[in-house]
């Protein structure tokens, strides 16, 4: 593990009964980095990020994130971890600089600095007269870009990403990238998830998961020559094909 | 510590600006009370009665003067015959038709005995049972002070009955620790589990899950808010039914407080359960309406009383913890009790708080994994 690795992920696996969600996971993360993390729906991304943000235990291995094992301090990793979700994580029903207090608050922000980091906030966002108004009457793209901004509102040593555009305008995407890079430009490592392969032409390094094993991890460029595609969807394509339903297999055999 | 105040100042936040959560926490109790204390009366008050007088002389009308001037009958009609009594029931406003037979002051007089029918509308049994037994009761003291004036060596003995802790048998007497039963348990287990997994289904409570907050906060900074406002409706029960339906506390005020207290954590720990259980609102909605709110209207003693129900009944109703809820409060505000009468009831409601609490950890645990 070099200096500038955040999370570092050894022989991990995590099983459901007789399923093996994660089958033994290596691989590392470096400080400052956008790390997309692709894979077909059920491939084990969500298992991999809830093992990583410390809400799931892992079967066998272990991952560091940040100096903590993700075994065994889970809560440490919490208070050094942002999270957005696929799901819209911010409270209809609660003003802009309420939600944002509320989180600040959670992760141990005092009231000044929350009120002074509300004010850059706002404005960097062009947000200045949505101040006190509530979640509920503000555009999906705004919330979207706000929940980000909440989640790294305690400038945390990494932030996880699970689907955050989904749903989202083109412009309001290439705005919300924009984030991103300005994120991990201050040295915030981004560890996000997608379903958009042009989205994930802007990572710095790609992973693709199939079937709970990671089958290729580099820079997008690199990919792309070593599978001799034109894109980095190609090359999703090419490797990640859905698993084949097993009544199919057995139809087959017979 | 502050992370945790900031998180339960938010839920506060989300009750005061739902006002459908305000109705159901405010409105409902005082509607409640109002509503069982004016319309579904089981008192009687200016019933309707007619009276067909085929005697028509001193007695009877002394007795149908003596019917109309105690405050829980009027007079609707005097009939000629009997086909008018069919049409006047029908009408609607007269509960009971009393006939006084041909020659009722003579037969009295000479015989001793004279014959009343008293023909109640029996199309709403519980008020006929009412009617009648006011009316029966009335003309019972008339005949004492009958036979107490002629000086009639017949002593009859008369058999008196005395209501115990609730001599007027007024109805506000049960139906106040029913509705503080029922509201408890609809505030606090509906409320909360619908609260929790409103998080669930916003997906919030992931973010939540993932932050620094430890899932004990969560669930308690969730229950808080609602424990002080349900606390705050047993306040506002307990006056208005004071205020309004002169209805004391005879026992201790501090022990019927903390009995509420612990009721309200049972209430709570079971909405916790219930969120853990259910993964939308809707599931949380209707088990707890269906699961809880029917049972304890039906079973819980509160209108129907539990001796009266078949043994399959009584064992449902036995693991139903509003009924044990509605005895300690019918001890204590009824009858005076001290805890010493109510300590088994306190006891099982304490081992239910645990249980709900046990079984809630355990299915967040195995959600967990």
């Amino acid at each position: 593990m070099t200096n500038n690795t955040v999370i570092s992920v050894r022989n991990l696996v995590k099983k459901f009964g007789n399923f093996t969600a994660n089958d033994n996971l290596n691989f590392e993360v470096f400080k400052g980095e956008i790390f997309g993390f692709l894979g077909a729906n059920g491939a084990g991304k969500t298992t991999t990020i809830r093992i990583l943000s410390g809400l799931s235990v892992p079967t066998s291995g272990d991952a560091l994130v940040a100096g903590f094992s993700a075994l065994h301090q889970p809560e440490e990793i919490k208070k050094i971890i942002g999270y957005m979700c696929q799901k819209f994580s911010l409270y209809e029903d609660l003003t802009v600089r309420e939600n944002i207090m509320l989180y600040g608050g959670i992760y141990g922000l005092n009231r000044k600095l929350i009120k002074e980091r509300t004010n850059d906030l706002l404005e960097k966002l062009n947000f200045g007269a949505y101040g006190n108004k509530l979640i509920a009457s503000l555009p999906l793209g705004l919330k979207q870009k706000l929940a980000f901004s909440v989640a790294v509102l305690h400038e945390p040593e990494i932030v996880f990403l699970d689907e955050p555009t989904g749903g989202v305008d083109p412009v309001t995407r290439r705005q919300f990238w924009e984030m991103i890079y300005e994120t991990a430009s201050r040295g915030i490592t981004v560890f996000v998830t997608t379903h958009y392969m042009d989205e994930a032409e802007y990572c710095d390094r790609i992973s693709i998961m199939n079937e709970g094993s990671i089958v290729a991890l580099d820079t997008p460029a690199n990919l792309k020559k070593q599978y001799d595609a034109e894109s980095v969807e190609e090359v999703f394509v090419k490797i990640a094909r859905p698993p084949i339903p097993h009544k199919f297999v057995l139809k087959q055999e017979e | 510590m502050n992370r945790f105040l900031g998180f339960v100042r938010k839920e506060f936040l989300h009750i005061f600006r739902d006002y459908r959560t305000l109705i159901i926490l405010f409105g409902l109790p005082a509607a409640q009370i109002m509503l069982f204390g004016y319309v579904v009366s089981t008192d009687i008050k200016n019933a309707g009665v007619a009276f067909l007088d085929l005697s028509k002389d001193e007695i009877t009308v002394k007795i149908s003067d003596k019917i109309c001037s105690s405050g829980f009958f009027k007079r609707t009609g005097d009939l000629i015959d009997y086909n008018d009594i069919d049409r006047v029931m029908k009408m609607g406003n007269t509960k009971a038709v009393i006939v006084f037979e041909n020659d009722f002051g003579r037969n009295l007089m000479s015989e001793g005995k004279a014959e009343i029918s008293i023909i109640a509308d029996g199309s709403e049994p519980n008020t006929a049972t009412l009617v009648t037994n006011y009316l029966t009761a009335i003309i019972t003291d008339f005949n004492r002070e009958f036979s107490g004036s002629s000086a009639s060596l017949s002593l009859s003995v008369q058999s008196e009955v005395r209501m115990f802790y609730n001599p007027g048998l007024k109805g506000h007497y049960m139906f106040v620790p029913g509705v503080i039963t029922l509201i408890m348990i609809l505030i606090c287990a509906l409320m909360t589990s619908v609260t929790i997994t409103r998080e669930k289904e916003f997906g919030t409570m992931e973010v939540l899950m993932v932050s620094p907050l430890k899932p004990v906060q969560i669930i308690l900074g969730k229950v808080m808010p609602y424990f002080f406002l349900s606390f705050i409706d047993v306040i506002i029960i307990l006056l208005l039914s004071w205020l309004v339906f002169d209805l004391p506390v005879k026992g201790s005020l501090v022990l019927l407080l903390s009995e509420s207290m612990l009721y309200i954590m049972m209430s709570l720990s079971l909405g916790i359960l219930i969120s853990t259980v259910s993964g939308t609102m809707q599931q949380a909605i209707f088990i707890s309406l269906v699961g809880m709110m029917l049972p304890t209207v039906l079973l819980s003693g509160f209108i129907f009383p539990i001796e009266n129900m078949p043994v399959a009944y009584r064992w449902i109703s036995s693991v139903l913890p509003p009924g044990y809820f509605l005895v300690i409060l019918k001890n204590i505000m009824i009858k005076g009790t001290g805890f010493f009468y109510v300590w088994k009831e306190t006891l099982i409601l304490v081992l239910f708080t645990v249980a709900f609490i046990g079984l809630s950890v355990r299915n967040f645990k195995i959600r967990l994994q």
